[in-house]
């Protein structure tokens, strides 16, 4: 399963820009899925079993799209301005490296500041290219890149950019691939759009119009050295995390419990989450039409939002042995 | 794209053209009251429509049906609505406490000449006299608890709920048009005549829409109802083209009078479809229409909520560029006006099936 996560966190697919990312998962599932279609937002949704009267219409999600820079402005001298896809926070910028689509690379560097111990805005960042002028630039005004960095294996840690949420990918991936049977219609969502505010899981849960909804997406932990009052119960290494609350959604109380039934009977380690900012797919599919059950089976992560997004193995894997085993059975809320 | 030899009638910005946008200019229509704009849109778009209604929430939703056994639906949406004004307590002998209805900015808002409610009375916006303060009162920046609206004594003509806009009466001045609520009056002129130009190939579904400045409120049900297939939106964005004086070069000024319709890749609510993007740049292109990339960043039209209604909808937006708006007085060019209405009748015009092709 590592190949496939350096896979898919090397190949780069900001927010409204998943095309690469979404032939590369496509080709992953096409030998597993019975249906495959791409909506008008760009979700790759793939349909696995019949359905039977014990089955319902499930839909799992996982966003295929990662933060992101797009030019606003080429100046005179050759600079790139730009403005973000998603939450990129000036300070991981700083020095940082972005991709470009059509592979031009570039460095993110500021304008000197009057107070250095301050943290620059983005009006103060600018990428160099290079160039020695705006003449033949390989970039123009609303071309994404997306911020470069290796897949780094550090055994149990794993550590990459775009771990949000490739790594969800990777488990909805793995899942469809090891499910044997199933009672139940699964509709496997790669979302797009979701870091720019839900807007691919929106639109797929209208069409799906599911029974229960379950996004894969990573959460904070609260495991690093930190002076601040800002605590988080979960840790790296302690299992997938199952999601009571987040800044947009009240998890549903009987998908809650249907995970941690699921994760006792296999005797897997679980913890749960509550997360006071952000929020998932699951927000979307929770409110969509008149309403589902939904809930969220979270990656524990360290640092996301930047270009070095680190996951613990095991609760990787330990997330796709609970999904298949809830996914393989009939669903009592 | 190839250029059919099909002979197209664009419509064309002449005195008729620019009397309605005065018309449209001078009327009132803040967000939640848009019933002066909408009385000459309904006007102006029924001789030539097969369907208009207006629905539970004030949009005019017209149709024009195309021909053939199921022509692609294409949504237009222009919003009707301005940012305004509205009076909330009755101090008494003509005198109003007010807030503001969208991005209005407090900066614009002392000493201006205003007009309140359907009848359009005149009034002033009051600040306390600069010679009666003491000198740190004017220091600071002005706040809406500074300021009243006064009517004067107009008892029965004014109300607390009524709307207020800035008196600023729309005239032409050389190469530019200036007036008020020229965002979104344009978009909405300009949608008036691709009613009148319909090309026959398409089911043309134009929203004029209301509560576009308070969310695009309008707009979601609009789209929910017409379930397009694909959607173009038609707004005014801010031309912050001057020189600014502290830096070597502007590069944050959204789009340019002077360079044509601004077509937008990303704002802060939509990712626009690049498939219609690229159909818009490449029209532009092959019939030597100039026009401009918005450049990337805040702001938003209604095409935020279109977008995402029901299992999706492609959109893309173009806007004509101009300075000052949301203001007492916004500049625009008569060129980019013209221009923006030869790249959608044109792109209307060759519109087929075929540039939703592939995937986003």
């Amino acid at each position: 399963m590592k190949s496939l996560i350096q896979k898919l966190v090397e190949t780069p697919g900001p927010s409204g820009y998943e095309g690469q990312i979404r032939s590369v998962v496509r080709a992953e599932i096409e030998p597993y899925a019975d249906e495959l279609q791409v909506d008008a937002l760009g979700n790759l949704i793939a349909l696995k079993g019949k359905g039977g009267a014990d089955g319902i219409k499930i839909m799992l999600a996982a966003h295929i799209d990662e933060i992101g820079v797009m030019v606003t402005q080429v100046d005179e001298k050759g600079f790139v301005r730009f403005t973000t896809l998603g939450g990129v926070r000036p300070y991981t910028c700083v020095s940082g490296r972005v991709r470009f689509l059509n592979g031009t690379s570039g460095v993110i560097f500021m304008e000197p500041l009057d107070d250095m111990t301050k943290v620059p805005t983005f009006e103060q960042l600018y990428i160099d290219l290079g160039l020695s002028g705006n003449q033949d630039a390989p970039v123009k005004v609303g071309d994404v890149a997306v911020f470069e960095r290796p897949f780094l294996d550090l055994g149990e840690r794993l550590v990459a950019k775009s771990m949000d949420d490739r790594i969800g990918a990777a488990v909805l991936v793995e899942t469809l691939r090891l499910i044997k049977d199933t009672p139940h219609q699964l509709f496997f969502v790669f979302s797009t759009q979701e870091e720019v505010g839900l807007r691919g899981a929106t639109t797929a849960a209208f069409g799906i119009d599911p029974d229960l909804g379950l996004s894969v997406d990573v959460t904070g932990s609260g495991d690093t050295p930190r002076r601040t009052k800002v605590r988080m119960e979960v840790s790296l290494g302690k299992g997938p995390a199952i999601k009571v609350r987040d800044g947009g959604m009240l998890a549903d109380r009987r998908v809650v419990d249907w995970m941690i039934r699921g994760a006792e009977k296999l005797g897997l380690p679980y913890q749960m989450e509550i997360l006071e900012g952000g929020t998932t797919d699951a927000r979307a599919m929770q409110l969509t039409r008149a309403g589902v059950p939904a809930g969220c089976l979270s990656i524990p992560t360290r640092y996301i939002h930047s270009p070095s997004e680190m996951v613990d193995y095991n609760d990787v894997q330990q997330a796709v042995q609970l999904l298949v085993e809830l996914v393989s059975h009939p669903v009592k809320l | 794209m190839a250029i059919l030899t099909e002979e197209i009638h664009l419509p064309q910005i002449g005195d008729d053209q620019l009397k309605l946008l005065e018309r449209l200019s001078n009327a009132c229509a803040v967000s939640g009251d848009e019933g002066e704009v909408r009385k000459i849109v309904l006007e102006e778009v029924r001789p030539h429509a097969d369907e208009v209604k207006v629905d539970a929430l004030g949009n005019v939703m017209v149709s024009k049906h195309g021909s053939g056994e199921r022509p692609l639906r294409v949504m237009l949406a222009a919003h009707m609505d301005e940012v305004g004004l509205m009076l909330t307590y009755d101090v008494g002998d003509g005198i109003y406490r007010f807030d503001t209805v969208g991005g209005v900015s407090t900066s614009d808002l002392p000493a201006k000449a205003i007009w309140v409610g359907k009848d359009h009375v005149p009034g002033v916006i009051g600040l306390k006299p600069l010679h009666l303060g003491n000198s740190d009162e004017h220091k600071r920046p002005v706040g809406l608890d500074d300021l009243r609206i006064d009517v004067g004594p107009v008892s029965g003509k004014v109300k607390v709920g009524d709307r207020a806009t800035f008196a600023t009466m729309f005239i032409r001045q050389g190469l530019s048009l200036r007036g008020k609520a020229l965002d979104n009056r344009l978009g909405v002129a300009t949608l008036i005549e691709l009613v009148k130009h319909a090309p026959p190939q398409i089911e043309l579904q134009a929203a004029f829409t209301v509560q576009e400045e308070i969310a695009s409120r309008g707009a979601r049900v609009a789209a929910f109802n017409f379930n397009p297939d694909m959607a173009i939106i038609l707004d005014s964005t801010p031309a912050y083209d001057l020189p600014v004086w502290d830096v070597d070069e502007n590069v944050r000024y959204n789009s340019r009078l002077g360079a044509g319709p601004a077509i937008y890749v990303a704002d802060s609510g939509t990712l626009y479809d690049p498939r219609l993007v690229r159909y818009l740049i490449e029209t532009a292109e092959a019939h030597g229409i100039p026009y401009q990339i918005r450049q990337p960043g805040g702001g938003g039209t209604d095409a935020g909520v279109i977008h995402k209604q029901r299992i999706g909808v492609p959109s893309v937006s173009v806007s004509v560029p101009g300075r000052y708006h949301h203001s007492p007085a916004a500049i625009v060019r008569l060129s980019d006006w013209q221009h923006t209405m030869d790249l959608v009748a044109t792109a209307l015009f060759y519109l087929t099936p075929k540039v939703l092709d592939g995937e986003r």
